[in-house]
């Protein structure tokens, strides 16, 4: 009978933990902010069908980075999770903080008992009364949970993205401003990195997914924002920010 | 991972994670079968009495459908309910009307919204009309032991269809059997009054305004013959329900824009109880 090695649970955290990191790295971002009607989310991904943003519940959407398979797992966990407690008490009794505690909960669980964690990162936000009352939950690979506010953005240039919205978000941008804000900011932090001396890379609406939820649209207030109405909207944003008309 | 939590509170069991069915009503009999409508325990070989709703009925126009049902709900010779609603949105480009048992219809009702809903959430898509009507029809079929002891749900559906680009309706039975209906329907204890005038007053070319009123003269000659139908209580302010679903989606004709409708029907009855006639030669 062989003995098997010891290793310390500092080293296991870890390992699981850079392994994670690593997977979360490779993956394109996802940016959600707050503007002046709700709360915005911006991802850069080429597939229509495959999607990183998506409706939870009348309030409240989800956001995610990393491996599709895994974070549609928690997506549909979440959708399920959402319409049992809506049927079994009230729409209105379904909030982001609870989704995000049982969200937490699982990865955590994941993290400490299955052989491989979870590649993800996951953004719950619920829009609010007033923008006081929105609420953005960040949750990483662990199970860490982290109340944001007025923005976040998460995958392989999280950092880089998050530091420029640092700079650049403000209280009340309009639709328009956000998304370029939004979209600037991805379009310059490319996964790996700018590439040293190269041209500032340029996102267009078929390698974007937008959605948003607005504060003042009666019941369900998810939205996505797409095809014909991005391009339009890249129109209108471009004119106010680029007299040349390039795309963005 | 050994927590059971029923409501959903703390984390996430095994049957939320576990990947398949994008029907809610199949995760909740997986994951707790009595939050079902048809979860419910029966006394074994009585009948309930217990509230009952009463008329829906439903025409088709061109480009839409129209959907209308009565407030009332009675249990035996009692009003149990003057201003009950029996016609909702399924969706948003659908509407579902119910007679018979009103706990569990209404409980039903909402099941059937949140397998639509839950569905387009899950799929990123709508499902297709058939595929909605066809849903109704597996959740009545667990309903069949709770109506043979007098609590039988008869629903209505109708809804938008965009290949057609038209109005579609769908009848059920008991059993789950599911009817498509062309121009107009009507269910529950006054529908065999309400189908007369339907026939009479029912064209091709009807505006949507005029297929509202069709709606509102045919549940006034239900009320007229059946005790359990509730005529437009104009006294309380109480109106029947009127929906309209057309490629614009679904829409409850609110009670100001409904009520000049209904006070022209009431009026016109002072004059011709029986209401308006139909041409022999047309």
């Amino acid at each position: 009978m062989s003995i098997p090695y010891y290793v310390s649970p500092e080293q296991v955290t870890k390992d699981k933990a850079d392994f994670a990191r690593k997977g979360i790295a490779r993956g394109r971002s996802v940016v959600v902010l707050q503007y002046d009607a709700g709360l915005m989310f911006v991802a850069e991904n080429p597939s229509r069908a495959l999607h990183k943003i998506s409706e939870i519940y009348d309030r409240i959407a989800f956001a995610a980075v990393g491996k599709y398979n895994e974070f549609e797992n928690l997506r549909v966990a979440g959708v399920r999770l959402a319409d049992l407690r809506g049927y079994s008490y009230d729409r209105r009794d379904v909030t982001g903080r609870s989704l995000a505690n049982a969200y937490a909960q699982t990865l955590g669980t994941i993290f400490t008992e299955a052989q491989k964690p979870y590649e993800v990162e996951l953004v719950v936000a619920e829009v609010g009364e007033t923008p006081n009352d929105d609420q953005i939950y960040r949750l990483t690979f662990d199970g860490s949970v982290a109340d944001e506010y007025g923005f976040v953005a998460m995958g392989g240039s999280g950092e880089a993205i998050t530091a420029g919205l640092k700079e650049n978000w403000r209280e009340g941008l309009t639709f328009d401003q956000a998304l370029r804000l939004a979209v600037d900011q991805l379009a310059a932090a490319p996964v790996g990195g700018p590439a040293p001396g190269a041209e500032p890379r340029v996102l267009t609406p078929g390698q974007l997914e937008v959605a948003v939820l607005e504060r003042d649209r009666a019941g369900r207030k998810f939205r996505r924002i797409s095809g014909h109405r991005l391009a339009d909207l890249f129109g209108v944003v471009d004119d106010s920010a680029n007299a040349a008309g390039d795309p963005l | 991972m050994s927590g059971h939590d029923q409501r959903g509170f703390g984390f996430l069991p095994r049957q939320f994670l576990a990947a398949g069915t994008a029907s809610f009503a199949e995760f909740l009999a997986a994951h707790d079968p009595t939050m079902l409508p048809s979860g419910r325990v029966m006394p074994v070989g009585e009948s309930v009495d217990a509230p009952h709703g009463t008329t829906i009925v439903a025409l088709t126009y061109p480009g839409g459908v129209v959907m209308a049902g009565d407030r009332r709900a009675t249990m035996g010779n009692v009003i149990a309910q003057k201003d009950v609603e029996k016609v909702y949105p399924a969706d948003s480009s659908s509407v579902v009307g119910i007679a018979g048992a009103a706990g569990v219809a209404i409980e039903m009702v909402k099941l059937f919204q949140v397998e639509l809903e839950h569905y387009e959430k899950i799929e990123g898509t709508e499902l297709s009309l058939d595929g909605k009507a066809n849903r109704l029809a597996a959740l009545l079929r667990g309903n069949l032991g709770m109506a043979m002891q007098g609590l039988a749900v008869v629903p209505l559906f109708a809804g938008f269809d965009d290949e057609t680009a038209g109005g579609r309706i769908f009848s059920y039975d008991i059993t789950g059997g599911r009817y498509e209906e062309h121009r107009h329907h009507g269910v529950g204890s006054g529908s065999m009054f309400a189908r007369g005038a339907l026939k009479k007053l029912w064209r091709e070319d009807l505006g949507r305004d005029d297929a509202v009123r069709v709606s509102i003269e045919a549940l006034y000659d239900a009320a007229d013959d059946d005790s359990a139908t509730g005529g437009p209580d104009l006294a309380r302010g109480i109106l029947p329900i009127v929906a309209v679903v057309d490629v614009h989606g679904y829409r409850r004709i609110p009670d100001d824009e409904l009520e000049p409708v209904v006070r022209l029907v009431v009026a016109g009855r002072q004059s011709r109880p029986d209401g308006p006639t139909a041409s022999l030669t047309a």
